[in-house]
């Protein structure tokens, strides 16, 4: 017993003195649920993140924007795997983790179930998907687990080469045509909403978020990153000549920072539940190239198999 | 013709096949049979990109008359593009993209070493840079056409299906014109003559290795090098172009 509240001890001194968890530390096992859940999560986020920008790689309007872009979808695959790895070394496999995303279970970020009509939504994902995303990451850096945070690391220096890339994006447009500008500006007034909600709900009305506070999974939270995101972006957006799609948004000097309406959180939750305009689309995508690829994995199994095999018998 | 014009026409051949190529292998991206494996194929699309830029970069400047490496990519007809037949074909299953990609591969490396000693520096230059890309795809390709071909029955159903389907635009790869004449004249261009044994010898190996067969009677395809193409490199330019060409004014 008394070995038990070592362990424990031994666990909380560790986020006191904010110190890494590593794999063979002994956690919690609601810890490592949460973390496993969280990290899951993010990965399948990069890797169903990869069909809205994967919409349009072959439609890119210059050659170099075409490289840009696919080198930037295959980024989001490379850190679908790192996290992929991580949440393995919290004793989960990768099977069993794109089992339950494609069976629906596992949830990945709503933001992906949004469509990418026009070339213009490249533009507004990069720059403010990724910038959101990125406000996100920069405190996952600092979270306790270990691998986690590791692989955080390595994703933040990737993904704010993307938001600038979404950003350079935006200056051709804002900066062009009037065709163009049209463009620019209804990608902003589409993708402003959804990627507020990217935070999460309220923290009144975010249940998880209190317990990965304590155990500094997190480290900030939902309203108060929403609130940088809001700050952050404001400026850019006057930079572009484009109009942030919110009346009330008005800057706020007792606080210094501004404020905003509230997403439409009934859109958010119904969203999660399934019922957003991509939602289907994006998990038959995944299934489809899973199930294709069934065949490969196979002859690639049995053919280390037979290799196997071969060198026993030799 | 004069050997501004056969560079500018070559170097098109050349980069019209690797972006075409690129075009076709990015389908791929986002839905690989595995992440790994889409990582890997989004890799060889983005090498193949990079060679078609600095090649369509090379034929504006050769041609010098103010177009850019994305004039000549957004805004030619299907009847002024010269890449082969084989790079235009759809991506069909894993199989027969892996197939395309393996005998091209095999034909790029042997073609760009050769490249690498052209009298023409930016050409010869390209091609030095291009060479370790390719040595990596071929190991790659080669090695998933032994799987496919050493695997289950049906990968090796699926591989054979590929070689029957698309040998038959292999002997185009190999075919030279006036162009090449006066090129070969300045030693700038690849005698296709002095690889295809090669070729064909390294391609065998690589299907025997497989347990695969080259199929008994096929009738070689041919067009490519005077812009007759197979009807799947309209819908490709369709797409690839269609924004471009709705705002011809506009930068991106």
């Amino acid at each position: 017993m008394s070995n038990a509240v070592d362990l424990e001890k031994n666990f909380n001194s560790k986020l006191e003195k904010n110190d890494f968890v590593e794999p063979k530390d002994w956690m919690p096992e609601n810890y490592r649920k949460h973390l496993i859940r969280q990290i899951s999560q993010h990965a399948h986020s990069e890797i169903i993140g990869m069909l809205p920008e994967g919409n349009w790689i072959s439609r890119a309007p210059s050659l170099r924007a075409k490289m840009v872009l696919l080198a930037k979808v295959q980024d989001e695959g490379g850190h679908g795997l790192y996290l992929y790895t991580a949440a393995e070394t919290l004793g989960a496999s990768r099977d069993e983790l794109l089992g339950a995303l494609h069976t629906g279970k596992a949830k990945y970020s709503s933001i992906f179930n949004y469509p990418t009509l026009t070339w213009a939504d490249i533009g507004a994902v990069g720059w403010l998907v990724d910038g959101a995303a990125i406000m996100n990451q920069v405190m996952l850096q600092r979270t306790s687990y270990g691998p986690y945070s590791r692989a955080m690391i390595r994703i933040c220096k990737e993904e704010s080469f993307h938001q600038r890339q979404g950003y350079e994006i935006m200056c051709h447009l804002s900066f062009g045509t009037e065709a163009q500008k049209e463009m620019a500006q209804d990608a902003l007034n589409r993708w402003w909403f959804p990627t507020m909600m990217m935070f999460g709900p309220p923290d009144k009305d975010s249940p998880n978020s209190e317990q990965a506070m304590k155990w500094r999974i997190k480290r900030e939270t939902n309203d108060e990153l929403r609130q940088k995101f809001v700050d952050r972006t404001v400026e850019q957006a006057e930079f572009l000549g484009l109009t942030i799609p919110d009346k009330n948004l008005k800057w706020n000097e007792a606080k210094k920072g501004y404020d905003f309406s509230e997403p439409n959180w009934e859109e958010f939750y119904n969203v999660i539940k399934g019922n957003g305009p991509c939602n289907k689309e994006r998990l038959e995508a995944r299934n489809k190239a899973h199930s294709d690829g069934a065949w490969v994995r196979e002859a690639a199994m049995a053919y280390a198999e037979k290799k196997k095999e071969n060198i026993l018998a030799a | 013709m004069t050997t501004q014009e056969a560079l500018f026409k070559y170097t098109l051949r050349l980069s019209d096949t690797s972006l075409i190529l690129a075009q076709r292998l990015s389908e791929w991206t986002s839905k690989g049979p595995f992440l790994e494996e889409d990582l890997a194929l989004t890799n060889i699309a983005l090498d193949i990109l990079g060679q078609a830029n600095s090649l369509l970069e090379y034929a504006a400047k050769t041609e010098s008359k103010g177009r850019s490496s994305d004039d000549l990519a957004f805004f030619r007809n299907e009847r002024e593009f010269y890449n082969t037949l084989l790079v235009e074909q759809p991506n069909g299953d894993y199989a027969q993209t892996i197939l395309r990609q393996c005998l091209i591969d095999n034909f790029d490396l042997l073609f760009y070493q050769e490249l690498a000693k052209s009298k023409d520096e930016t050409l010869a230059a390209i091609a030095a840079k291009s060479i370790k890309e390719i040595t990596y795809h071929l190991r790659h390709t080669s090695s998933w056409v032994d799987r496919f071909g050493n695997g289950t029955e049906e990968s090796h159903t699926r591989i054979q299906n590929a070689l029957n389907e698309l040998w038959r635009f292999t002997d185009e790869l190999f075919e030279m014109n006036e162009i090449d004449e006066v090129l070969l004249k300045d030693k700038i261009a690849v005698d296709l003559k002095t690889i295809k044994p090669i070729w064909k010898k390294q391609v065998d190996a690589i299907l025997e290795k497989a347990s695969l067969k080259l199929p008994e009677t096929v009738f070689m395809q041919t067009g490519s090098r005077n812009a007759k193409h197979t009807e799947h490199l309209g819908y490709i330019l369709a797409e690839m172009q269609y924004l471009p060409r709705m705002h011809p004014t506009a930068k991106w």
